[in-house]
Parts: C-alpha cells; sequence; structure tokens
C-alpha cells in the first residue's frame, strides 16, 4: 500500500534507511547531506528506531565506525557529502576490500577550492575507483527507492559490496516532492534481516584485515572486480522484486525515444528530468531526439549502454565533473570506450557543465540537442569537449 | 615462492579473511632477516632484556636462562643486540 509523503531529498532517504532497519548508523554532518543524519537522529531520540548511532568526530572516523560495524554482521548506513566523502577516501577502500555491504547516501557536491557547497559530481567521481557500486537518482523518489533496493543488492552473497546512491546537492536533497513510501511491514517483508557470510562466534574465530603481500593480494582484487561483475544479475533480482512490489521500474539505464532518435544526450541524476522534458518538446516539433539516463555508473553497464546508442547518429555526454587534463569527462570517457569495444561507431561530443552548483536550463539542454542535431546531419565534432554555461 | 602452487582468486575465502585462528603460527617471517642475532653464550648474564625487548618474542627461554633465537620468527631488527647491556648479541649478515 502506497502512502504519499511530502519529502525534501534528505528527508527520502533517511525515512528509507529507517524503512530498511538499519542496526548501526555512523555518520557526520556536513552540507548538503546534513538533514538525513538529522532526521536520523531523530528517530533514534524518539524510540521509532532500535538502530544505534554513533556520533563521530570526522568522516573517516564514520566510515571506519561503519566497517567495524558491518564486520560483526549488521546492517549499516551512512551519509557523506563533497569534503566528507574526501576524508573517508583510504577507509572506502577498506570497506570494499573486505567486501561489506554498507550503504552510504552521497549529496553530491563541489569540492574546495574554491569553497562551495553546491551540487555537482566532483566528490563521487573522485572516488570512482574506490570499489563502490554508484547509482544515481533523477528525482526525491528514487533516491528514496534505491536506498531501499540498495541494501538488498549490497548483501547479496555473490555481491558483497558497498553501495553509495547518489542525490543531487540541494537540487534533490532540499527539493520536497510527493514521495510513494511503502508501509514498514512492506519494507520488512522486500528486505529480511541481513545474512551476514561469517559469523561473529567465539567458538569459530577469523581473522580480518589480515596482511596480504604479492603472493595474495592480487587474488582479493580479482575476487572484487568479480564481484562487480555479478552486479548486474543481483540487481536486476532486485529491481524485478521491488517492481512487484511498488510498480515502479529501475535498471541500469532509462533511455527515452531512443528507438528512432538521431541525437541523444547521456546524463546522470536529475540533469536528466531536465532533459527529458526538453526531448518531449523537441519531438513535438518533429526532433529526432533521445535521452539515456544511467541509474548505475559502477559496474558501467557497457553492454546495455551501446545497446542504448548505437542507433544514433551524434550523442552528448554530459558529465557534472572536470578530470582535469584528461580527454574527456569521466562518463565521456568511458562511454568513448564502451564504443570502442564494441565496434560500434558514433560521434560524440562531451559537455561539462552545472560544476559548484551552475543551473542547466531547458534552453541549456535545447541548444545541446541542437549542436548534436548538427554533428549528426553534418558528422563533424568541432571540439570534443565543451564547456557548457561558463562565462570566456 | 612460487604463485602457481598458491590457490586462486576462485578458492580464497572473500575478502581476504582467515577462517583459522592462530594461522600466523605457519607464516615463518624469519625470512625476511638481512642480518641475523647471534647470541655468544660465554658472555651472556641471562638478564633477559633481549626477551623482554624483541617485538616479534622470537627470543627463546627456558626457565631463568636465555636459550637461543626462534628464526623461524626473528625479523633481524637488531634490538636485541642494541639492548644487550654486555654486548653479547652480534648481529651477522646471513
Amino acid at each position: 500500500m502506497t502512502k504519499v509523503m511530502g519529502l525534501t531529498g534528505d528527508e527520502a532517504v533517511a525515512q528509507a534507511a529507517k524503512q530498511s532497519n538499519v542496526d548501526v548508523v555512523a555518520a557526520y554532518p556536513i552540507t548538503p547531506q546534513t538533514i538525513i543524519v538529522e532526521r536520523f537522529s531523530e528517530y533514534v531520540h524518539n524510540g521509532e528506531v532500535d538502530t544505534e548511532f554513533v556520533c563521530v568526530e570526522s568522516e573517516h572516523s564514520a566510515m571506519s565506525a561503519c566497517i567495524g560495524a558491518s564486520l560483526t554482521g549488521a546492517r549499516v548506513f551512512t551519509a557523506t557529502s563533497s569534503q566528507g566523502l574526501a576524508l573517508m577516501h583510504e577507509m572506502m577502500y577498506i570497506a570494499s576490500g573486505l567486501r561489506l555491504p554498507i550503504v552510504m547516501a552521497v549529496a553530491n557536491r563541489a569540492l574546495s577550492a574554491p569553497i562551495n557547497i553546491h551540487g555537482d559530481h566532483s566528490d563521487m567521481m573522485g572516488s570512482r575507483d574506490c570499489g563502490w557500486v554508484q547509482v544515481y537518482a533523477e528525482n526525491v523518489q528514487e533516491a528514496y527507492d534505491w536506498t531501499i533496493q540498495s541494501f538488498k543488492i549490497a548483501e547479496d552473497h555473490d555481491v558483497l559490496l558497498p553501495v553509495s546512491v547518489n542525490l543531487d546537492g540541494f537540487i534533490l536533497t532540499h527539493s520536497t516532492e510527493d514521495v510513494g513510501t511503502l508501509e514498514d511491514e512492506e519494507v520488512a517483508k522486500f528486505l529480511p534481516p541481513r545474512k551476514p557470510l561469517y559469523d561473529i562466534d567465539p567458538e569459530k574465530p577469523v581473522s580480518v584485515g589480515a596482511l596480504c603481500l604479492p603472493d595474495y593480494y592480487f587474488e582479493f582484487k580479482r575476487q572484487q572486480a568479480e564481484a562487480m561483475k555479478n552486479i548486474p544479475r543481483a540487481m536486476r533480482r532486485v529491481n524485478t522484486e521491488y517492481e512487484a512490489l511498488t510498480g515502479r521500474k529501475y535498471g541500469a539505464l532509462d533511455a527515452l525515444e531512443m528507438e528512432d532518435a538521431e541525437a541523444g544526450i547521456l546524463c546522470l541524476g536529475s540533469t536528466a528530468g531536465t532533459a527529458r522534458f526538453v526531448a518531449k518538446e523537441l519531438r513535438e516539433r518533429g526532433k529526432r531526439v533521445g535521452v539515456v539516463k544511467l541509474w548505475l555508473y559502477r559496474p558501467f553497464p557497457t553492454k546495455e549502454i551501446v545497446d542504448a546508442i548505437k542507433g544514433l547518429r551524434a550523442l552528448v555526454v554530459l558529465d557534472r565533473a572536470c578530470s582535469f587534463g584528461a580527454p574527456y569527462g569521466a562518463v565521456c570517457s568511458d562511454i568513448v570506450s564502451a564504443l570502442s569495444q564494441s565496434g560500434a561507431k558514433l560521434n560524440v561530443l562531451n559537455g561539462i557543465y552545472g560544476l559548484g552548483g551552475r543551473d542547466i536550463t531547458p534552453s541549456d539542454i535545447e541548444a545541446i540537442f541542437n549542436e548534436a542535431l548538427r554533428i549528426a546531419e553534418t558528422g563533424i565534432v568541432e571540439e570534443p569537449v565543451k564547456f557548457i554555461g561558463v562565462r570566456e | 615462492m612460487s604463485v602457481e602452487a598458491k590457490r586462486g582468486w576462485m578458492s580464497l575465502p572473500i575478502g581476504g579473511v582467515l577462517l583459522e585462528a592462530g594461522s600466523s603460527v605457519k607464516y615463518k617471517t624469519g625470512n625476511w632477516r638481512a642480518f641475523k642475532p647471534v647470541i655468544d653464550h660465554g658472555k651472556c648474564t641471562g638478564c633477559l632484556l633481549c626477551w623482554i625487548y624483541c617485538p616479534d618474542s622470537a627470543i627463546m627461554r627456558a626457565g631463568e636462562k636465555l636459550v637461543d633465537v626462534n628464526y623461524d620468527f626473528c625479523k633481524g631488527c637488531g634490538i636485541c643486540a642494541s639492548e644487550c647491556p654486555v654486548k653479547a648479541i652480534a648481529m651477522v649478515e646471513e
């Protein structure tokens, strides 16, 4: 039974974590994530949850406490953003290396300097290779839905990897939307208590975090690579079950009007909403444009993306982070690699946009579609990377 | 050590967990050593300062009398030689 609640992105994530019956939350406040842990601490104070809430002195400690808690077999949740995520960086490798199914909401925000508290994807893109699964929400409903689903994906014994649920700072974290929420009992049935791989049992002691020298380390990294490969299958199972419960369909990506599109935009997060709005308007004017929204960025759903975009004549990949000195932004580099691997030929333009919370408007998106249509017609990409919406 | 003779990633416990307690006894760290401590039993007074200071518990003793170095685990750090008040321990290149 769906109950519609007016929630901000942060509140929706807190609500989802509460209903997911997490055993331990260790977190440190940082804008624009703060409301997630604020709401959660209220649940603890009001006795609405029996979660152990650990107030720590930094994000490094937050992730460290989450790792320790997760090793005991607990279901663990945390949330952070920007500088906080950067401070967690080394512990994130330990969470994934020890194969701990921690779920973390990341309110995506720019990194200092210059100091800025607004939304872009620089934080999570900087943690791209930490071995965490990355999903991106387009709106508040998706942030709620992905949080609940992420526990089930992370805790699957074929996976056992930490998952980050990304939501655009302020654009989603502080916007109130109608959110269809599940009843507590429905979530409890969907998400039974975690079954850890190794029990804490004094009769059967184990050691974790042991030294692995050149003779063993590589094998454990190979195991991690394999666990990432297992994500799509595990995710499909979870998405299917969630759809049966809610009627809401999730997957690695969402393709809009891509069947006969000539020109497309591929992006992550809330920008997909604007792109879809503009694409529908352009369709009414007879322009054959489409949008691919990536829900899953790590592991990269190579095959699904290539299948979705290979019929295009031009694609603009939007990156809300700058990989300084790289040939493209991070997402576009992966797209070009995926195309190269598949042998598909497609003209690609990379748009770097929205840094530090700079708005991307429908007219910006329309100009991008028009550029993509021009490339589709001429086959000429004048400059491979464009900075969109910046003053010269 | 040959990499081929060891278990592959498919058969190793997930996340590098050691399922057997006390397994470090099997991990002989003595082959890290470049210099080995050699005790001159003629000079040794049995004060056991080396036994106290050894960070790897690699000095073996029987009762109050110093016996020998456990070369399976001695990493050759030289702390015993440095601490010995009568200079009864020499560090000899392996």
